[in-house]
């Protein structure tokens, strides 16, 4: 369970948001929702680790994740705005570095992710010839090697076309019914079925 | 199974040598700095070989240590750029070992290449034949200090505009220990003296590096992508 207490972050002098309390418990997506600037991002990089908050704790299965440390990240995969592509390395060289860095299975089936994809033409090709959502795409592939039970992920849709936007929330609503934690941002309606909680940031 | 720490920054290490070799100029343009600057001071200061071979020692090192300064730049920038620095600071193995594995493919593409190009540039410069294995391996203990070094340099000035005048400032009074003995330990080889101390002492900067320059600039990486 991911558990949010009190916390408050800010950015500069200004305080995004203030005393947030929240918990995400398996099998259940949390929708993070608020206009540009409202700190969304800061708060999910925030719930990684990334970013230290100004007060206030972020704890997994009751212990703060910065006791847990490596603990916890091996629970965690984030997916940000950016995508953590090497223009010069090939999609699948891509692919097998990310998950090896996230520390998912040396033999994981890297062509196989790269099917659902849609990537496997581009396997070969360079990362800087792909286009936005094919890079996107080859981002959340990583999703699928890697097998971790929280996902935290930033605006995942963006750049998709509408039939990979549809297997995204597939594997979405897939992985909270089989007990997964996500964390999610978007400003695309999202269309995974499930128990789905909601916050706004800018209320 | 999961991919062990070891195997995760053997990852590491390949994939910076693979990127290293599909983008030949940033390994090149150090280099090229290096062999430019030594080549310069011939020209300069005129062809009298006792004055060059007086010179040698210093320059060697001198033009080594910018161009390992040099190539400090692109050690870190380039994945915090795309995102790729987030996935490894957020990976289930510590830092600490990542951070080594990327500074060791550094200084396999900069500082090592910079010690095979040496002897060719000494030759240059009338640098005495027997103290051109001593300049080899101070250069090989003194390099990787300077990429150890300089990694912890790189990544407090992460993302920090302006940060290639502040890395100098930061990492030039660290370097100039090493720069003293490594151009003394040949300059004493030159003129027949014992050089078993200097060798002692640049052994002794590598180990601490080595012990604490990753931790620290791990350390450094997660400020600053705060």
């Amino acid at each position: 369970m991911l558990q949010v207490v009190d916390l408050t972050c800010s950015r500069g002098d200004r305080a995004l948001f203030e005393k947030l309390s929240f918990s995400v418990q398996p099998g259940e997506l949390l929708y993070v929702q608020g206009a540009n600037g409202s700190g969304k991002t800061t708060l999910l990089r925030t719930l990684c680790g990334l970013s230290q908050p100004a007060d206030g704790e972020v704890r997994w299965q009751g212990t703060p994740i910065g006791q847990l440390a490596d603990d916890y990240r091996s629970q965690l995969c984030y997916i940000g705005h950016a995508n953590g592509i090497q223009g010069d390395l090939s999609a699948a060289e891509n692919l097998r570095f990310g998950t090896c860095v996230g520390g998912a299975d040396s033999h994981a089936d890297i062509a196989a992710a790269l099917e659902r994809v849609g990537l496997t033409k581009a396997a070969r090709l360079p990362a800087k010839f792909l286009s936005q959502g094919q890079k996107r795409r080859l981002a959340l592939a990583r999703l699928l090697v890697v097998t971790k039970p929280l996902w935290i992920l930033d605006e995942p849709l963006t750049a998709l076309d509408v039939h990979f936007g549809a297997i995204m929330n597939e594997r979405l609503t897939a992985h909270v019914a089989a007990g997964g934690l996500v964390v999610i941002t978007s400003h695309q309606e999202l269309a995974v079925t499930g128990p789905i909680s909601k916050i706004r940031l800018d209320s | 199974m999961s991919q062990n720490l070891l195997g995760t920054a053997r990852c590491i290490f390949q994939r910076d040598l693979i990127l290293a070799a599909r983008k030949p100029a940033d390994v090149a343009t150090p280099l090229a700095f290096f062999v430019i600057v030594s080549s310069l001071f011939p020209l300069g200061v005129g062809p009298e070989p006792d004055v060059l071979s007086r010179l040698a020692p210093g320059v060697l090192w001198v033009a080594a240590l910018l161009a390992t300064m040099l190539s400090l730049g692109r050690l870190f920038a380039g994945d915090h750029a795309d995102g790729t620095l987030e996935q490894m600071t957020l990976s289930p193995h510590p830092l600490t070992p990542l951070v080594f594995a990327k500074v060791a493919a550094h200084w396999v593409t900069s500082g090592l290449l910079l010690v095979v190009l040496s002897p060719l540039l000494a030759m240059q410069l009338n640098l005495p034949a027997h103290a051109m294995g001593t300049l080899a391996v101070t250069l090989l203990l003194g390099t990787p200090v300077l990429s150890l070094l300089g990694s912890v340099g790189a990544a407090l000035t992460l993302g920090v505009r302006g940060g290639g005048v502040l890395l100098s400032l930061l990492v030039l009074p660290l370097y100039t220990p090493v720069l003293i003995f490594g151009a003394g330990a040949v300059t004493a080889s030159a003129s027949g003296l014992d050089t078993k101390a200097y060798f002692s002492l640049l052994g002794a900067f590598l180990l601490l590096a080595l012990g604490f320059a990753p931790w620290a600039t791990a350390a450094a990486l997660r400020i600053s992508l705060d």
